[in-house]
Formats: C-alpha cells, structure tokens, sequence
C-alpha cells in the first residue's frame, strides 16, 4: 500500500491555510494519497468549493460544510446528531472531518472504506441532503461556468464527460488537507517541549496511558498519534439502552439486509436499529453496538461525544468509562460489551487531569476558523 | 416466523456460512433422511465463576458467561440444546453455583451439564447434583445417542483419605502443574454403566460424549488427561461415528484417534496457551502445529468464547464464535477421516504466529 501513497502534507498545509506554513504538523504521519487521486492545488480548491455547496441538496439548505463546519472543528457540535434538509434529524453525531484522511474507514461504522466512496451517500440520503440521485449535482457542475472552468483545469473533462466520481475525488483532495497536528500534547510528547503543557495535562497523560486504560484504542505512537486505532468497540453507548431488543432488531435487520435494504438509509433514520453499530455491516456477532474509535484530536471543540452525542461534556465521558461502560454507575452494562471495558476505579483527580490533559489536544488551527470564504463564493 | 432470520443467516452472522455450506448437501442426506433432522447446538464451558465475598464476584468471568449467554441466544432457529462442559464455579462452593446458575438461566433452552473438577472438588458434586440432576447420564436426540460422563474423578486415596478439609481437596486439585494433584478418570463404576448403555446403541447411530477433561492423553501436568481414556475409547471403538467434546483445555485442540475424533471447546473465562507437550509413548495427538498467541491483557475477552456444533453429517462441525478474532471452525473431513480446521489445515494458509510481546 505504501507505494501507493506519497507525502503531499507540506502542500495540503499551504493551501488549508493563507499564510504559508514553515513547519510541518508535529505529531501527524504523512496523509496517504491513494495513487489514482493525485493532489493539486485547483484540485484541492475546487473540492472545497463543492464541499460548502449547499444546492447538492433536495431543499437547497444543506452542503457537507453544514454538518462539517470549519468553524466548529468540522462538526456541528454543539447538535447532538446531525440535521439535514428541512431539518430532519439522523441518529448519529457528525464525526469531525479533521484528519478522517489517516482513517482506513469512515462513518461511525466504518460502512465506507475511502473519503472518495464516503461522500457518494450524504446526498441522497433521504434525511442527509435528500436528492433522489446524484444527477441534480452532475447538472449542476456540467452547467455552472465556475465549475465547468474548475473541472477542465483539474480533470481536463467538460459536459457529459464529468462523472460523480470526478466530484468526490475533489471532495477527497479536499479532505485530505483538513489535518490537525501541533497541539500542546504534540509539542510535548514529540517536540520536546516540556513547558507546553501545564502540571495537570502532564499527569492527565499517566492517566490516559495507564489506568484510564485509553491509549489501547486512542493510539499513541512512537513518532506520531492519530488518537484512534481503526478498530469498533461496543463500549455501552447507546446499546445499553436497547440490550433487550437486541435478539429482535439483529433478526430483523439480518432479514431485511438479506432483501436488498439500503444500510446506509436504514441505520441514518432508525434509532434503534443505528445502535447495531458495526454488525449492521459486517454482520459479526463481536461487533453487535461496536463504533469505530474517533480521533481525539480537537475534541475539547467538538461536543457533544459518542457516536450519538449522548454525552454533554469530556467530564461525562470520563465518568463512562470509569464505570466500566455506562453513564450511571447502576445502569445495566450490555453483554455484548468489549472486552476492553472495565471499570477504572479513578480519583477525581485523576478524572479532572484527564480532562485537562484532552483539552490539551486542540490544534492552533482550529482555535480559529481554519478557511475563509473565497472570492466570489457564498459564505 | 417470517421476522425470524433462517439458520443460513445465523451461521453467516457467526462468520461460519462459509464453512457450513461447503457441505455437500448429499452427506446430508446420507446422515439423515429427513433434512428436518439436521439440527445444531450450542457448547458454552468453562465459566469459572470466582466468589470474592459477600455478594461479589471475579467480574472478569461473569462478563464471560453473560456475554456467551446472550450471543447464544441470538441463534434463530434455536439451538436443539445447549451444554455447558464443566468448571462453571471457580472453587466448587454453593455461592459460585448459585450465581453460574443464575447467570445460566438466562439462556433459551434446555441446558444439559457437564461436571467440572472446580464444581466438584469441595463437596464431591453433592449441591451440583441438586442444581442440575445427575453426574453421568446418557439421552438420544434426532437418531444421534449423547452420552454426559463425570471424567474428573481420581483415586478413591486422594479424594477421600489424604486432606485434611474439603477446601484444601479443592484447591489441590484447581492447581496447575502441582505435585500434590492427581490425574483424572472416568472409573471402573461409570465405565460399566457406559459399557451396559452403549449395549442397546445400534453401532451405526452417530454416538457424542460429552466429558470435562479429554478422554486422551495430552499433557498431565495440567490434567488435559483422563487416565482410563484407553478403557473408555475401546468402549467407544465399535462405533462407527464417535466424537468426543470436551472442555477443561481452554484451547481449541483437535485429533483422531480409530473411529473417535475429538474436539475441545473454549472457555468463557480465560485461555490457557498450549502446554509445552512432553511426548509419552502413550501420546497420540499430533504435533501441535497451530502455535497460540499470548492473550491481549487488555482485551478481557481475547482468547476466550463459546462455539456451536452442527451435526448435520453426523460428524462433528465445531464453529467457534472468538471475540475480537476471527471465527474458527473445526469441521470432520469426510475425505481424510478426521477433523481438520478450515482455516488452519493447510500450512500456507496459517496465520504467523505474534512473536513479539
């Protein structure tokens, strides 16, 4: 696979930010470039346009940039799960685009295994953008001149020759430049900064690393930390609370699957059945209520937490874990729960450095809006 | 019911569709005439349940139980039975039992059980008995003859003359590698009981017994032995389709011996990795060539599960339902004669074992 990816990161940097950036990330690896989605600037930039554009939608109110602002670390905290067109409602919280390059899946379930594959659903998901096909956008990107201009630059195509796959390829290169390294734990951790987090984040880090039992699945490498280890776990979210329809839902969601149900709709619109998590893709009874592990990174911005923004605060999650995978010490932990999950047993000092030690994982660059509206473009 | 998923769907959603269907549907005719009489059940063993004090328990292993409890019963259609195959206390008390009796009630369906040396040792399976009916007994279903022994017996000397309290009996015999324990055995009483009931069974109907401890030798010092196991397989041996399933190892072993294969089950609990073999002239299992990973310490749940077994051939088709690892399934090979992991039987096809910690 290494072939098949090159370092671009010093251009992705440059184009993601106005001022040209001397350093790269400290605490990123290389963002891996599939080899038939080349980088380039126009490329990068025409994507962006597409990712703000909101008539790739039924309604015309919604883009991907709703769900994934900017401004909001790429989220839409503080919703508790997303809103598309006419302000429907899905099941789950809007994962944040910020280094989804490093992901080797995406969505919560990893039903997606590429950025290109992944943005091909939110716009015809019926509570999503809402488009019965994805023809409106191709009329749209074949007619509007700025974009006709764009696509010849980038792909040398125009007219009918521009296919959906060009449009999620931009997206993709987009994407790939939306990455946050250089926090205050980076400059510690890999920059030898030792004054670049205070006394509490420091001891928040032992716990993180040890008893708090999180770096298993929030992974810190030698070199580098992507937060996440690529992996689902059932860690008592959202599962707990339909444990006992679970003998029901699984048939029925088997059932139906095997006749041809669109997953991507089914999991989007149904509360219950979304709490299937990743067996509603693999079908693997270990992944019943498992979700892959999110990044970390510039989570101090992105609440509310879990996969269905049941959790207000990092506090709150915190406290979930030390009970061993449930929000109330004497809530019923599910038994499909991860083998992982345990209680921790910590002091509220060590929940309280936890916390410090998370809001030190913030990026400079988010603390700000990290892409201004261009010429010409609609805010 | 038509909200129901099928069974072909069950064993897709195991990981073992694949397995299960490579069958010829032919053999299963062979077996049986009717394909109604096909039927599958599930193996859960090994549970361990540890008594802390008061109303506490090792919570480790009841996670183990529950979970295998409640994925077990996801199986649509049900399983004919269930088995739990022994050690479902820790140190055999009332309390351990109780709680693993609770934690078992849960499950939909008929459960038979297997006596375990950790159930047994404290009061010779006298509250055992009361929880869940007799030692060894035998019951016929869908033209297959089941036969449940008490394997874990030893010297009449050491369980009644040589230790001063029961407790200390107890833990003697929970030990690993222990100077002081004593080799198992099904003994002369229950293998005359078996001789007789194996008399009525024609010696074409497909026989599986079910024992805690293999009824091979494997490795003694941690008791993956039965010390009579010669006596009882040639009672088995006019068979003409004979598998023994046993609990106890905590690892899937395999192997043939004549007419008898023999599968094991995992644990709920914990893994034990594979004992360094010291070869006897009397040892038949084959060199082990599957080398087992060291369990995650972090993952409670690696190297631990519970299995269903498909009998549809007559012969034995283990499924191991493994968390956080692939799905196993140790299935009879009609061809060579003896069961063979779909996975691993092919030397290009294993996996490498960790060889870093």
């Amino acid at each position: 696979m290494n072939k098949l990816m090159f370092q671009c990161r010093r251009l992705a940097w440059a184009v993601l930010f106005s001022a040209p950036v001397l350093a790269e990330p400290v605490g990123l690896p290389p963002v891996p470039i599939p080899a038939d989605n080349p980088q380039s600037v126009e490329k990068i930039r025409l994507g962006e346009k597409l990712f703000k554009d909101q008539r790739f939608s039924a309604d015309g109110t919604v883009s991907c940039a709703t769900c994934h602002d900017s401004a909001k670390a790429f989220t839409d905290s503080p919703l508790t799960t997303s809103r598309g067109i006419r302000g429907l409602t899905g099941t789950r919280n809007a994962p944040t685009v910020l280094n989804a390059a490093f992901l080797k899946t995406q969505f919560w379930d990893g039903r997606s295994p590429s950025l290109e594959d992944q943005a091909v659903h939110p716009f015809v998901n019926p509570i999503e953008m809402g488009l019965p096909d994805h023809e409106p956008i191709l009329r749209i990107v074949r007619t509007d001149p700025v974009y006709q201009d764009a696509f010849k630059k980038v792909f040398d195509k125009q007219g009918e020759g521009i296919t959906l796959n060009d449009v999620t390829r931009a997206i993709a290169s987009f994407e790939r430049t939306v990455i946050a390294g250089d926090s205050p734990f980076d400059r510690y951790y890999f920059g030898g900064d030792s004054k670049a987090m205070n006394e509490a984040a420091v001891r928040g880090l032992q716990v993180f690393l040890g008893q708090g039992r999180c770096v298993p699945c929030h992974v810190i490498e030698q070199n580098q930390a992507l937060f996440t280890d690529n992996r689902f776990h059932n860690i008592g979210v959202g599962i707990n609370r339909i444990q006992d329809d679970v003998p029901r839902l699984a048939g029925e969601f088997l059932r139906a699957k095997n006749e041809g149900v669109n997953v991507d709709v089914v999991v989007l619109a149904d509360p219950k059945t979304s709490e299937l998590g990743r067996f509603a893709i693999t079908d693997q009874l270990d992944e019943i209520g498992a979700f892959k592990t999110p990044t970390l990174r510039n989570v101090a911005l992105t609440a509310p937490y879990m996969h269905d923004g049941s959790l207000k605060t990092l506090r709150d999650v915190v406290e979930h874990y030390n009970n061993g995978g449930a929000r109330d010490p004497k809530e019923r932990v599910n038994p499909y729960l991860s083998g992982g999950i345990r209680p921790l047993g910590l002091s509220e000092t060590q929940k309280n450095d936890l916390v410090v030690f998370m809001e030190a994982l913030t990026s400079p660059s988010q603390n700000k809006p990290a892409a201004k509206p261009r010429k010409g473009e609609k805010p | 019911m038509s909200s129901h998923i099928t069974r072909r769907d069950f064993l897709k959603s195991a990981g073992a569709l694949a397995a299960v269907s490579a069958l010829p549907v032919s053999l299963i005719e062979l077996a049986f005439a009717e394909s109604a009489e096909n039927f599958t059940f599930a193996y859960i063993s090994d549970a361990h349940i540890q008594h802390i004090r008061g109303k506490e328990f090792v919570r480790n292993w009841d996670k183990g139980l529950i979970r295998a409890v409640a994925e077990a019963n996801l199986m649509t259609p049900r399983p004919d039975f269930i088995i739990f195959g022994g050690d479902l206390a820790q140190l055999g008390s009332k309390e351990e039992l109780d709680h693993g009796a609770e934690m078992m009630s849960a499950l939909r369906g008929k459960v038979h059980y297997v006596m375990g040396e950790h159930d047994y040792y404290l009061d010779l399976g006298e509250y055992w008995e009361k929880l869940f009916g007799p030692q060894y007994y035998s019951f016929d279903h869908k033209g297959v003859h089941f036969v449940v022994l008490n394997s874990i017996l030893t010297y009449d000397d050491w369980t009644y003359h040589r230790w001063p309290t029961a407790e200390q009996r107890m833990v003697e015999m929970a030990g690993l590698d222990n100077p002081n324990g004593s080799p198992f055995m099904v003994g002369e009483k229950q293998r005359q009981w078996l001789a007789q009931d194996l008399d009525k069974v024609d010696k074409g109907t497909p026989i599986v017994v079910f024992s805690h401890s293999p009824l091979q030798k494997i490795f003694r010092g941690w008791n993956f032995w039965t010390e009579d196991a010669e006596e009882v397989q040639a009672l088995l041996r006019p068979f003409k389709k004979v598998t023994v399933l046993y609990g106890h190892v905590h690892q899937i072993q395999y192997n043939q011996i004549g007419n008898i294969s023999f599968n094991s089950v995992m644990a709920t609990a914990w893994p034990w990795p594979y004992p360094t073999t010291y070869r006897q002239a009397e040892s038949h299992l084959p060199k082990l060539t599957v080398p087992i990973n060291r369990a995650d310490p972090f993952q409670e749940r690696d190297g631990t599960g519970w299995q269903f077994i498909n009998l549809a051939t007559g012969n034995v088709d283990a499924h191991y339902i493994l968390y956080d690892n692939p799905a196993r399934t140790v299935a009879f090979n009609t061809q060579s004669g003896q069961p063979e992991d779909k996975q691993y039987q092919a030397l290009d096809n294993r996996l490498p074992p960790q060889n870093h910690y």
